[in-house]
């Protein structure tokens, strides 16, 4: 990356402009997403903010996360709900299914109070000593490609992470047959 | 670009929450979700930017107990379908069968 060592203050403009750009359009397709009435197109709009979000991982030296996010959340997990909302017929919304007045000042309320949280933990001074280098990421991606970096810690230091988690996959797997199969089916079990 | 992406996950994740308060349609308030899940898998990509490389291992496990989720979540929600023809969350409010 052509940021390599450099200060922060002098990342390219080309970079800023994009991440920008992504986080933008990752904003409105959010937001169109929320207010959207039919399930389809809201679907639609959220693959959109993870196609953006996928973009910003990789503007931050994530590449490797950033084609997995690509791959697992625009591609298989939206896939999966637009075709709940396909096999349930919902393509058109049912009725109204936003709350009244009431719950939008609750909602707003709360969503002022947790956006003025997380601003407040942005003002926090980071430590030094536990910061890496600038352009460090960068650094490692370019000299052992995107995969290893990621690679050795997750089957090193977080080898029982990954295990317990194919464990918990194959839970979930049976979980959502039981919970699929129909009622009589299940009674004759 | 760690404030920036901090500002951004923090607006994504508002949003979810927003969504998951205001609608009443369960499929859209489980996208809502997944939403703020993204948000804060954003938070840790840039923070990994600066403390390094687990961030990024965390991002993948939260991606994996998200994919579970959806599954499960998922039949959850064709179960119900099939119990009260309606997946609007007014017209779910017992939690007897």
């Amino acid at each position: 990356m052509q940021t390599l060592g450099m200060p922060h203050g002098t990342l390219s403009l080309f970079y800023i402009f994009h991440f920008y750009l992504f986080g933008l359009i990752g904003v409105i397709s959010a937001l169109l997403f929320v207010t959207r009435k039919s399930p389809v197109a809201a679907a639609l709009w959220l693959v959109s903010t993870m196609f953006c979000l996928a973009a910003m991982y990789i503007l931050l030296d994530a590449q490797f996360i950033g084609a997995v996010q690509v791959l697992v959340y625009a591609g298989a997990i939206m896939v999966v709900f637009l075709f709940v909302i396909m096999l349930l017929n919902l393509g058109q919304g049912e009725g109204i299914d936003v709350r009244g007045v009431g719950w939008k000042i609750v909602a707003g309320a709360i969503g002022l109070g947790i956006l003025a949280q997380v601003f407040a933990l942005t003002r926090a001074k980071t430590p030094v000593n536990l910061t890496l280098p600038q352009g460090y990421a960068a650094e490692q991606v370019a000299q052992h490609g995107a995969v290893a970096p990621i690679a050795a810690p997750l089957f090193n230091e977080y080898l029982l992470a990954f295990e317990v988690t194919s464990i918990l996959l194959l839970a979930a797997i049976v979980g959502a047959v039981l919970l699929g199969k129909q009622k009589e089916a299940r009674d004759v079990a | 670009m760690l404030p920036e992406a901090l500002f951004f996950s923090a607006v994504l994740f508002v949003i979810g929450v927003f969504g998951v308060l205001i609608r009443r349609n369960a499929i859209i308030v489980f996208m809502c979700v997944e939403l703020m899940l993204n948000a804060v898998n954003l938070t840790f990509i840039a923070f990994a930017q600066v403390y390094g490389v687990a961030g990024q291992v965390f991002v993948f496990f939260v991606m994996t107990v998200a994919a579970a989720e959806a599954a499960v979540g998922l039949a959850i929600i064709i179960a119900l379908f099939r119990h009260r023809q309606t997946v609007n969350l007014q017209n779910i409010n017992l939690l007897k069968g």
